[in-house]
């Protein structure tokens, strides 16, 4: 039995509940009345790359009960990290959640994870996409020095575009200065 | 004389775009004490059937809020002449009126109607400026109002007007967990709405080229960001980058040959230019902070942009030729976001100072820094092409408005929406 096979299954069950957890804000982009010219997406520059598209649909999985022991590894972790004002810092009470994800990540090699980082609502908007993607960053560093490749993770910032709180005040900024680990 | 070319052009832009729901209305807030006064006298017309739109109480609203004017209002009129022969000086001297701008609007009997109208001066008793005329579509009524409110504003103070220019800006409706993100375009004063592109995902930074005839913005797919570019006449939409990391803040060249925008493709966020048509990237920046909202200087010789390489986000200046960086603000406990007036003389900046966040205005000869709003939150600030007026967005009572404030200071008014936030204004340049 193997320990990549195992992984797979995991993954499956993950991307499964992040789909229906995000089925209400799934991609539904309407341009009205417009003529899209395809997605002429070039570039002379070589270092060009294309966002991963899931290549988990066609896994065969072979082994129910070890790949549970594998997921539950992640039951009940974290995926959501809070940071402070203007910092990218990973907080010491992350810790022991990301080693989990980085235990996970390392286990199973064809898991890909996307660090989405985002700000509060203070600042101007671009800077803010900037600022959560230093925030993801951070996060990524802390899972890569824990030994998980790089290629399993990838960063993107929604900045300051889509908070989880709606206040004006302290504790919805706190809970909009976040990254949350999406399991893809 | 005839004007048709120009809002025959004006119609050509909105022909892809659909109407919106929820209208802009402007709401004066704050009023400059050294105003010219103007009686824009309602237009004289004789025909049996209902005019679309009353072109004087347009022209009215648009001096009112130009910071330059001050009108008289209807109700305390004297005297209601559609042309100077019926003009009595007199009246006007009464109302303390230093101008007096009348016309008269009459059926062409083929779909069109002719507009004259004639800009008086009280004290001379002559008129500024030749007797003018246009013919006119029904649907290009306000088009007419913001040409005649353009010609007054030009005669009187020698700057030209921007009565007849446009606004893009993103709203996000419905729930706020899960809003519909709008890229939208209206006219100046927020009126006659026209919905874009649509999605569930953000759509953020549009800004215009210069000539005004097409648009980028950032728009999310698949939960990452691409840069678009759009023909507003035709819809015809461009997806220009998806690197990974930031795709964002596309600014336009002055010749519009190129983007100016952020990557973060090489690990941080750089400042590179795109050719559109090579699809050359160039990167213009090489550093390890954040850098960040470059716009272009009026010549397209340098770049302003953030940076955060001095500890806190500071404004600082790209030579587009050497590459060579210089810092370009120092008051304040941050400065992000920068745009240059179209004379390059003016710096206008989102300013921190004790945790607000205000629109400020940066003398670029002398370096004196004057702080122009006190509302909430304050942010995109976008100036009119004629370099008289900022428009930004803001925060009143939890929900998100666009405002304009003078570039003195002295002038200021809201175009709070019906429903949902409002974000993001982009002023566009002149049409012609």
């Amino acid at each position: 039995m193997s320990v990549t096979k195992l992984g797979k299954f995991a993954v499956i069950g993950l991307s499964a509940a992040w789909l229906a957890g995000c089925s209400t804000t799934a991609s539904d982009s309407d341009t009205s009345a417009m003529q899209t010219e395809g997605a002429e997406t070039s570039s002379t520059d070589s270092t060009y790359a294309a966002g991963e598209d899931g290549s988990l649909n066609s896994v065969i999985v072979d082994d129910q009960a070890a790949a549970q022991t594998s997921a539950d590894l992640l039951a009940g972790v974290a995926t959501v990290f809070y940071f402070d004002f203007d910092k990218s810092v990973v907080r010491p009470e992350a810790r022991e959640a990301l080693a989990k994800h980085a235990q996970f990540l390392m286990e199973n090699p064809s898991a890909r994870i996307v660090l989405e980082g985002h700000a509060d609502e203070r600042g101007t908007r671009e800077y803010n996409m900037a600022l959560g993607e230093r925030r993801a960053k951070a996060i990524m560093r802390y899972l890569t020095i824990q030994g998980v490749p790089a290629a399993q993770i990838e960063t993107v910032s929604f900045g300051e575009e889509v908070p989880v709180a709606f206040g004006h005040d302290n504790s919805s900024w706190q809970l909009n200065r976040r990254v949350e680990v999406r399991y893809e | 004389m005839k004007r048709n070319i120009v809002f025959a052009l004006l119609v050509a832009c909105l022909v892809a775009a659909i109407p919106a729901r929820a209208q802009l209305v402007i709401e004066i807030t704050s009023g400059s004490d050294q105003l010219l006064p103007i009686a824009v006298v309602p237009f004289g017309y004789s025909g049996a059937s209902p005019l679309p739109e009353d072109i004087a109480g347009i022209v009215d609203a648009d001096l009112q809020r130009s910071g330059v004017f001050e009108t008289i209002p209807r109700a305390n009129m004297l005297s209601l002449p559609s042309t100077s022969e019926n003009v009595f000086y007199r009246d006007w001297r009464l109302l303390k009126a230093d101008y007096v701008l009348v016309g008269n609007v009459a059926n062409n009997g083929n779909g069109t109607y002719r507009v004259s109208y004639e800009l008086l001066n009280v004290l001379t008793q002559a008129r500024v400026g030749k007797r003018e005329a246009l013919d006119v579509k029904p649907s290009n009524f306000r088009d007419a109002a913001h040409f005649i409110s353009d010609k007054v504003y030009e005669q009187l103070t020698g700057i030209r007007g921007a009565f007849s220019t446009r606004i893009l800006y993103v709203t996000a409706e419905g729930s706020k967990s899960a809003p519909t993100y709008k890229l939208q375009v209206a006219d100046a004063d927020g009126y006659r709405p026209q919905v874009i592109v649509s999605s569930k995902e953000p759509i953020l930074s549009p800004s215009w080229s210069r000539d005004g005839r097409k648009i980028a913005y950032v728009m999310f797919r698949n939960r990452r960001p691409s840069i678009f570019i759009q023909e507003l006449a035709t819809g015809k939409q461009q997806q220009l980058t998806q690197f990974r990391g930031l795709n964002g803040a596309p600014a336009w060249s002055p010749d519009g040959s190129k983007l100016a925008l952020v990557l973060s493709k090489d690990n941080n966020p750089e400042i590179y230019t795109l050719d559109i048509a090579t699809r050359q990237l160039e990167r213009m920046t090489n550093h390890y902070s954040i850098d960040t909202e470059p716009s272009w200087e009026p010549d397209g010789k340098g770049i302003i942009f953030t940076s955060d390489r001095g500890g806190n986000p500071q404004i600082y200046r790209l030579d587009v030729r050497t590459k060579n960086v210089e810092r370009v603000t120092f008051e304040g406990e941050l400065n992000t976001r920068a745009r240059l007036t179209p004379d390059g003389r003016y710096l206008v900046t989102v300013q921190k100072n004790d945790g607000n966040y205000h629109v400020a205005l940066q003398d670029m000869n002398t370096g004196r820094v004057q702080v122009l709003t006190e509302t909430y939150l304050d942010e995109s600030p976008s100036i009119a092409p004629n370099g008289s007026m900022v428009m930004y967005a803001t925060s009143d009572k939890g929900k998100g408005i666009l405002s304009v404030v003078s570039v003195d200071g002295l002038v200021k008014y809201r175009l709070p929406s019906a429903d949902g936030d409002v974000r993001e204004p982009a002023w566009s340049p002149y049409f012609n």
